[in-house]
C-alpha cells in the first residue's frame, strides 16, 4: 500500500506538477513569516494566522491532488497517513516526510520531516524561540484543511522543530472524528 | 532556574546556527518545488494582506514590500554562486543583469524585452509576456488596476538597489493577444542615479 502511494507521489511529481524555484518559494514563506511578526509582534498569535492561512490553503489543495492523482479513497488512516506524506507532500513540497508515531487505539500519528524545505534559510531569533514560534506552523493548517476536504475532523501541531534546537521536526495529527458529508443548512 | 534556562536554549540554538553556517551555498540545496504550492501560497498572502490596507495601491505597496525581503537574499545568493557576473554599478548593465541572470535564475527564462521609456529618460521596462508565478492568480473585475507582479517589482527594486542604483519599482498588467498575463516592470530610477550617469558619459 505503501509503495503505490510512492509511485503515485512520484509520478505526480515527475510529470503532472509544474515546478518553480524552490529558493523563491522558500524567500517568500520568510517573508510572510516576518511581515506577521511585524503585524503581531506576538509568537502564538503568528503561530494561530500560520494556522489558518494553512487550513485555508489545505482546503483548495485536497482538490489539485485528487485532480492530478488518481488516488482512490483511503481505507483508513494508516492508509490516509501515508498519503498525506508520499504523495501530498511529494507533490508539493517534493519531500517526504515518514509516519511514525501511532498510537495504540491508531487515531494519532506523527509526521516527522527530516527535510523542511521552508527551515533552509532560516534561523530564529533566542526571542521567537523563547516565545514559542512554530516557523512552519502553516503546514499544520495545511494538513488540517486538506483533511477536512476529506471529511476528517483532526487536530494537527508541531511537537519538535530543528529550528528550535531539537534534533527532528514532528508534526502530530490526531483524527477527532469523521464528518458527515451533509448538504449545508439552508442551500435550498 | 531562569538563568539555567536560557543557557539551554543558547546551546541549542547555536548547534542550528553552526549548521546553518556550515551548508554550502554554491549549490542550490534542492532546486524546485511545485507551482502549486507557491501559487496557494502566493493567493493566501495577497488574501491576508488585503484584509489589512486600504485599497490598491496600498495593498501593492505591501506586496512590494515582501518582494524586496525576498530580492536581497535572491541578490546575494546569485552574487556567491554565478560566474562570470560581477555586481553591476551602472543603469544599463544592471538592467540586463536583471533581465538574463536574475530572471533565468528565477523562472528559467529571460525576460522577454528591455525598453526605454520615450517620454521620460529615468524610465526603464522590464517586460515578462507570462511570469509563471503570477499563472493562478486571477484578479477581480472590481480590481482591475491592481498588478499583483508587485511582488516581483519589490524584488526587482531590492535587487537595483542593490546595484546601487534605486528606482521606484512597479508593476503594470498589460494584457495582449495571447498573452492575458502580460506583465511590465516599471523602473523610476532616483535622480541622482541619472545624474551620476551623466556625469559618468561625459568622463567617457
Amino acid at each position: 500500500m505503501a509503495k503505490q502511494y510512492k509511485a503515485a507521489g512520484e509520478e505526480a511529481w515527475k510529470n503532472n506538477v509544474e515546478k518553480v524555484n524552490a529558493e523563491l518559494f522558500i524567500f517568500t514563506y520568510g517573508s510572510l513569516v516576518v511581515q506577521l511578526m511585524r503585524d503581531y509582534e506576538d509568537c502564538a498569535a503568528v503561530n494561530a494566522q500560520l494556522d489558518k492561512m494553512g487550513y485555508n490553503i489545505g482546503v483548495r489543495l485536497a482538490d489539485d491532488i485528487l485532480a492530478r492523482t488518481s488516488l482512490e479513497r483511503c481505507a483508513d488512516l494508516h492508509a490516509t497517513a501515508e498519503a498525506v506524506a508520499k504523495v501530498g507532500f511529494k507533490m508539493f513540497l517534493n519531500v517526504v516526510p515518514t509516519v511514525v508515531g501511532w498510537s495504540a487505539d491508531s487515531r494519532e500519528f506523527s509526521l516527522q520531516l527530516d527535510d523542511n524545505p521552508l527551515n533552509d534559510f532560516c534561523e530564529l531569533p533566542p526571542r521567537a524561540v523563547q516565545d514559542g514560534l512554530w516557523y512552519s506552523n502553516v503546514l499544520c493548517g495545511v494538513v488540517r484543511g486538506a483533511l477536512e476536504m476529506l471529511h476528517m475532523q483532526t487536530e494537527v501541531w508541531f511537537v519538535r522543530d530543528v529550528l528550535r534546537g531539537d534534533d527532528a521536526s514532528e508534526i502530530r495529527v490526531r483524527l477527532v472524528r469523521m464528518l458527515d458529508e451533509e448538504v449545508p443548512a439552508g442551500d435550498d | 532556574m531562569q538563568a539555567s534556562n536560557l543557557l539551554k536554549l543558547d546551546t541549542r540554538a547555536s548547534k542550528r546556527s553552526n549548521m546553518l553556517l556550515e551548508q554550502s551555498l554554491a549549490k542550490p540545496r534542492r532546486d524546485k518545488v511545485s507551482l502549486g504550492a507557491f501559487a496557494f501560497l502566493f493567493a493566501e498572502i495577497i488574501r491576508y494582506s488585503q484584509n489589512r490596507v486600504l485599497g490598491i495601491q496600498d495593498l501593492e505597496a505591501k506586496l512590494n514590500e515582501l518582494g524586496k525581503r525576498v530580492g536581497v537574499r535572491v541578490f546575494e545568493l546569485l552574487m556567491w554562486r554565478e560566474k562570470n557576473v560581477h555586481r553591476e554599478t551602472r543603469v544599463l548593465p544592471t538592467l540586463m543583469f536583471i533581465n538574463t541572470v536574475v530572471w533565468r535564475a528565477l523562472f528559467d527564462k529571460q525576460a522577454d524585452s528591455l525598453g526605454h521609456s520615450t517620454e521620460n529618460d529615468d524610465e526603464y521596462m522590464i517586460t515578462d509576456n507570462e511570469p509563471s508565478i503570477l499563472k493562478y492568480i486571477s484578479v477581480p473585475k472590481e480590481m482591475a488596476s491592481f498588478s499583483p507582479g508587485a511582488f516581483l517589482a519589490g524584488v526587482v527594486e531590492a535587487i537595483v538597489e542593490g546595484c546601487q542604483c534605486p528606482a521606484r519599482v512597479t508593476s503594470h498588467l498589460v494584457p495582449a493577444d495571447g498573452m492575458p498575463l502580460k506583465t511590465v516592470i516599471l523602473l523610476k530610477f532616483n535622480q541622482e542615479v541619472m545624474e551620476r550617469e551623466k556625469r559618468l558619459e561625459t568622463t567617457k
